[in-house]
């Protein structure tokens, strides 16, 4: 199969997990790395020497450990720009995860300030965010009495931009919107939809929580009026750590916003009667950071870096097309989204006809091919589309065409088992 | 059975009085009167059932006179509405709520609870269900919607009936 990761054998290896067999003896098929991907040996490594060696906190203790947990947390910073291509690396700012990162922005963006959003503005996402894209914008509209407004889709799961025109207007202060769909598996034209946000002045928001571990990003060589204004994304699926994540913005609008939690690190005095807080990106750094995750973190993208980006995107995309052809092959399979593997990430949910999602994974899971039943936090999308939920079958970069081949399996089993199949 | 098989467990899970309800469910579709509604979800995963309680004086006090729903949801939950509302029916609000504490009891036993027959009917046959932690709620769906509605029923005036 053309596209694969070379000696994709040897990369397994590299995920100790993968080796493990599951209750009745049964490997592993692990299918479900859009909820979260597996962690190769060298980012487990990393933090466990981080631990073993050099554990002290960051930026306060004055003692050589401090400075070196200071060095590995401030090189994680480092790797992290590397790997967007951020124009500079105070403009990295590390968080819990992609959620905390997109509600910092909303929640910033309700205080007075030169963003602060207000009655009359509308903010604009889309019908296939991820419910961390749109439940902290419908908190910032309903506290500021904002408008929330939306970006329907299309029968085949893409955006529907015929009325951009009426969405993004002098009156958009904000729009955000997912690069990858962790449902329909659709890639956004975020470029385009950047360039019509930004000529009428607003905030781009992009949520790479899906992008980021699947394709290459290159912030600084985005012209500037297609480059988003801030982007998020989350450790755990780019094969790091969980506990960490990253939010990336523009120096121009990170200066912008106030503040959003307040605590050690973050201020540049304090006074009882009030404070003056550091630049970015400590302004937004409140408190003592999750040192060792970051340590995980910049392992994994050293690590994903090191793969080459641009091979994990091949690797993906020829495992998404060997799926969605082996799924065209079910009887009573409905693909929800992109029908073909072009311009399309590697989530894929779909309807059985006749077995419930739940049930679904069940009787995969039985088989050892973990994959994931429900809404995959996309109730929205999943309304647009006239159903309850789906499952979702997610590969990631150690994917091979044989566990794709013992999930289709599978999924005749489940048909077997309840009586569907003809 | 097909190429590989399918675990034990799976049968342990899936008993055939499951998918027999799960096919044909019984008591389905919302009815009048009733003198409470709710509306139940997980979310997790989205399952919903909406289900009425109907609740009329008898010798001993009141008793659930009728239990109706409209829910959607997996083969655990769509059985689990099914064979409670079949179990409930007709009994006395005090006993039903018996049979509720036993089969939350079993739920909640992670596999160790030896399931009163004589009490839960073909409520046992989800004993299996305690051994799959992420089915559990599943299974307690309209169990809860059920006891949040009878709370409610018991104090409020009939829709549309004798009350
Ligand atoms: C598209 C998208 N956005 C945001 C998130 C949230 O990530 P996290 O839960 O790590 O904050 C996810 C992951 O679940 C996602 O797939």
């Amino acid at each position: 199969m053309d596209g694969l990761l070379p000696q994709l054998d040897v990369v397994r290896k590299d995920f100790p997990i993968l080796e493990r067999t599951l209750a009745g003896n049964r490997p592993l098929v692990y299918l479900d790395s859009a909820n979260t991907s597996q962690k190769p040996q060298c980012v487990i490594d990393a933090m466990v020497d981080h631990l073993e060696h050099h554990n002290a906190n960051v930026a306060r203790a004055m003692h050589q450990l401090g400075a070196e947990s200071s060095e590995a947390f401030e090189a994680a910073r480092d790797t992290v720009a590397e790997f967007l291509g951020a124009p500079s690396r105070d403009e990295v700012i590390f968080t819990k995860n992609a959620s905390e990162a997109l509600n910092l922005l909303a929640n910033t963006m309700a205080w007075a300030g030169d963003r602060q959003v207000g009655e009359g503005d509308e903010v604009l996402v889309t019908e296939m965010e991820h419910h961390s894209n749109i439940v902290p914008w419908q908190l910032l509209t309903q506290r500021t009495g904002a408008t929330l407004r939306w970006f329907g889709l299309t029968d085949d799961g893409r955006l529907d931009l015929s009325d951009v025109d009426s969405l993004i207007t002098e009156r958009t202060k904000v729009v955000s919107l997912t690069w990858v769909s962790n449902m329909l598996g659709t890639v956004n034209d975020v470029a385009a939809i950047a360039r019509r946000a930004h000529e009428v002045g607003a905030v781009v928001v992009v949520d790479a929580a899906q992008a980021a571990p699947q394709m290459p990003i290159d912030l600084a060589s985005m012209p500037v009026e297609e480059r988003p204004d801030a982007l998020v994304f989350t450790g755990h699926k780019t094969v790091g750590p969980t506990g960490i994540g990253v939010l990336w913005g523009s120096r121009a609008l990170l200066d912008a916003l106030p503040p959003f939690l307040g605590g050690g690190e973050m201020i540049e005095t304090v006074r009882m009667e009030g404070s003056t807080y550091a630049g970015i990106p400590h302004k937004f750094e409140a408190g003592t950071p999750p040192i060792v995750e970051a340590v995980g973190l910049g392992a994994a993208l050293r690590y994903l870096t090191d793969l080459g980006m641009d091979a994990v995107a091949a690797h993906e995309h020829a495992i998404t097309a060997y799926a969605l052809e082996g799924l065209a092959g079910v009887p009573g399979v409905t693909v929800l989204g992109p029908q073909d593997a072009a311009d399309r990430g590697g989530a894929i949910a779909f309807e059985l006809a006749g077995v419930h999602p739940h049930d679904v994974a069940q009787v995969l899971d039985s088989r050892g091919v973990a994959v994931r039943a429900g809404h995959h936090c996309a109730r929205p999308a999943h309304a647009r589309f006239g159903v309850q939920s789906t499952t979702r079958m997610s590969s990631y970069l150690y994917t091979t065409p044989a566990e794709v081949d013992a999930f289709v399996e599978a999924l005749e089993a489940a048909r077997t088992y309840f009586g569907v199949a003809s | 059975m097909t190429a590989g098989g399918t675990g034990q467990d799976l049968d342990a899970l899936y008993q055939e009085i499951i998918l027999d309800h799960y096919k044909n469910p019984l008591h389905a579709g919302l009815r009048e009167p009733y003198e409470a509604e709710v509306h139940h979800v997980n979310p997790t995963c989205g399952d919903e059932v909406t289900l009425r309680v109907h609740v009329s004086p008898g010798e001993d006090g009141d008793v659930v006179a009728d239990v109706s729903y409209d829910a959607v949801g997996c083969s655990i939950s769509q059985a689990s509405t099914s064979v409670m509302s079949d179990l409930l029916i007709g009994k006395p609000v005090a006993e039903a709520l018996t049979v509720h504490e036993e089969f939350l009891a079993l739920m909640q036993g992670k596999g160790t609870v030896e399931p009163d027959e004589d009490v839960l009917e073909d409520g046992v046959a989800f004993a299996g269900v305690a051994k799959f932690p992420a089915r559990i709620k599943c299974a307690l769906l309209s169990w809860m919607a059920w006891k949040d509605a009878v709370s409610s029923a018991s104090t409020t005036q009939s829709n549309g009936g004798d009350a």
